[in-house]
């Protein structure tokens, strides 16, 4: 489905991503695991452009979505972000949040696109909030409505960027919970996060990043259970035990 | 002793000499026309100021932020950032407007810009009050956007809408109410500035005001009239900024 090919991305003198080759399958949920400054975040955020790669290509479906003159909003219309720090917009209610895009951009009907709203609320549980404002809303709510408006647009891959980080810890699990579920309704995803009990259980694949390079890609239980890569083991180790 | 104390202490003849300066100012000549005709200038030139300024600020504004057009990469230097005429002309305009005085650039519409031609003097100093707003109003825009966390342009992107699409729906409805109170003061200042339009022999009210003292004498009725007309008007101006904020605030609600 995404096909990644040779990718670099640098900051001014700054390279972040050093060379990534990748094939993600239609529904593959991939974990992206690495420690901060090692590119997982950059890298999400090239799969829909939200960087521009510096080099390399990006195939998805088979289209060149890194060629000049690509349509890159039709592109993200087929992928859905959810970022660390929610993003809601505040100036309008949870409904207007999730029918913003499909109405101004699918140009779906309101009524319509109104029905879709409530019923990706009741998914996510949120169904009696949708006339609140995002100010009204715990971290854990926020983000669970910050999904619920990427699936509106009905997209094909979602992208988490760190989902649950800037969460207080009992509200993890609620928003973990919204993903799992999302998960096992067969969405294809790519997830950045911490959380390796999450990776674990949901992902089926894990990826391993470090200094800009995917240092190990493995199934969970063998990346988590016999790491190869003496890097992948010391950070593990970090993360894990303590 | 009160103010009133102090008043009533004078001798009568004050208080006739003062009946006939008003009337002298107001009466004479039906000379409350004049009046009339003056603050009609003067609430005719701030208005279309105000909204050519606002026009032109915001045009200013999205100049400044806009990103430089491709064609232009091959006169940037390595290193650098691309070269973006649109900044760069707003940039040398906001220089200009900003670096000099509004009463030069007043003189300079009149006497050079629009020198020979027959358009009345209150457009004048429209054009030269309006374009002199834009160039504060288009940092006070400028701020506005910039105010606005990267993370919902981002948003607004990954849900597949275009740059102006974000920027239309979901950043400058943002932007707007927080500016609102800088704007607000903007529209303030425009207004008293429009007093100096006297230069160019417009009648607003403050050179009304003059024409009068010129032919009574006494300066005291009508300045005190004046001065009352500013800040009436900036007062109720006011009044309708702190209703529109607050209607814009309505589901404001703080964490």
């Amino acid at each position: 489905m995404i096909s990644v090919r040779n990718l670099h991305k640098s900051f001014d003198k700054l390279e972040v991503l050093r060379g990534i080759d990748l094939e993600i399958d239609q529904g593959e949920k991939m974990v992206v695991i690495g420690p901060s400054g090692s590119g997982k975040s950059t890298f999400l955020r090239c799969l829909n452009l939200l960087e521009t790669p510096t080099q390399g290509q990006i195939f998805v479906d088979g289209q060149e979505i890194t060629a000049p003159g690509c349509d890159v909003d039709a592109v993200r219309r087929r992928m859905g972000m959810v970022f660390q720090q929610f993003n809601l917009f505040p100036h309008k209610s949870v409904l207007e949040n999730l029918t913003m895009a499909p109405v101004r951009i699918l140009k779906k009907d309101k009524q319509q696109a109104i029905q879709q709203a409530r019923e990706l609320l009741k998914r996510v549980g949120l169904a009696d909030k949708e006339n609140a404002y995002p100010a009204q809303l715990s971290g854990g709510q926020k983000q669970r409505v910050a999904i619920a408006r990427a699936l509106a647009m009905d997209p094909e891959i979602m992208l988490f960027d760190e989902p649950t980080s800037a969460l207080d810890p009992e509200m993890v699990g609620e928003v973990l919970g919204v993903m799992k579920q999302l998960a096992e309704d067969g969405m294809t995803m790519v997830v950045v996060t911490h959380e390796m009990q999450f990776a674990r259980e949901v992902g089926t694949r894990v990826l391993f990043m470090d200094e800009g390079v995917i240092a190990e890609d493995a199934a969970p239980e063998e990346l988590f259970s016999h790491p190869k890569n003496p890097r992948t083991r010391e950070f593990l180790s970090r993360v894990l035990n303590h | 002793m009160s103010l009133f104390s102090i008043l009533a202490a004078q001798s009568p003849s004050f208080w006739e000499s003062l009946g006939k300066k008003i009337t002298a100012t107001f009466i004479t000549e039906d000379r409350w026309r004049w009046w009339l005709k003056g603050l009609g200038v003067t609430l005719e030139v701030s208005l279309f100021a105000v909204l050519l300024g606002v026009i032109v600020g915001f045009i200013l504004a999205l100049m400044k932020l806009s990103h430089a057009p491709k064609c232009f990469a091959r006169w940037t230097k390595p290193g650098k950032k691309p070269w973006n005429p649109l900044d760069t002309i707003a940039t040398i305009y906001l220089g200009i407007v900003r670096g000099t005085p509004t009463v030069v650039q007043l003189l300079f519409a009149y006497l050079v810009v629009f020198a020979g031609a027959s358009v009345s003097k209150v457009l004048v100093a429209t054009l030269a009050f309006g374009l002199n707003s834009a160039a504060y109003v288009a940092e006070i825009f400028r701020a506005g956007i910039l105010s606005i966390d990267k993370g919902q342009m981002e948003a607004g992107r990954s849900l597949g809408m275009t740059s102006s699409q974000t920027m239309r729906y979901v950043i400058l409805p943002q932007a707007v109410k927080n500016v609102l109170p800088a704007l607000g003061n903007e529209f303030i200042v425009l207004i008293k500035e429009t007093a100096v339009m006297g230069y160019i022999a417009a009648e607003d009210i403050t050179k009304v005001s003059d024409l009068i003292v010129a032919k009574t004498f006494d300066a005291i009725v009508p300045l005190v009239t004046t001065a009352l007309t500013y800040l009436i008007i900036v007062l109720g101006l006011t009044k309708l900024l702190n209703l529109f904020e607050r209607r814009m605030r309505a589901h404001d609600i703080r964490a």
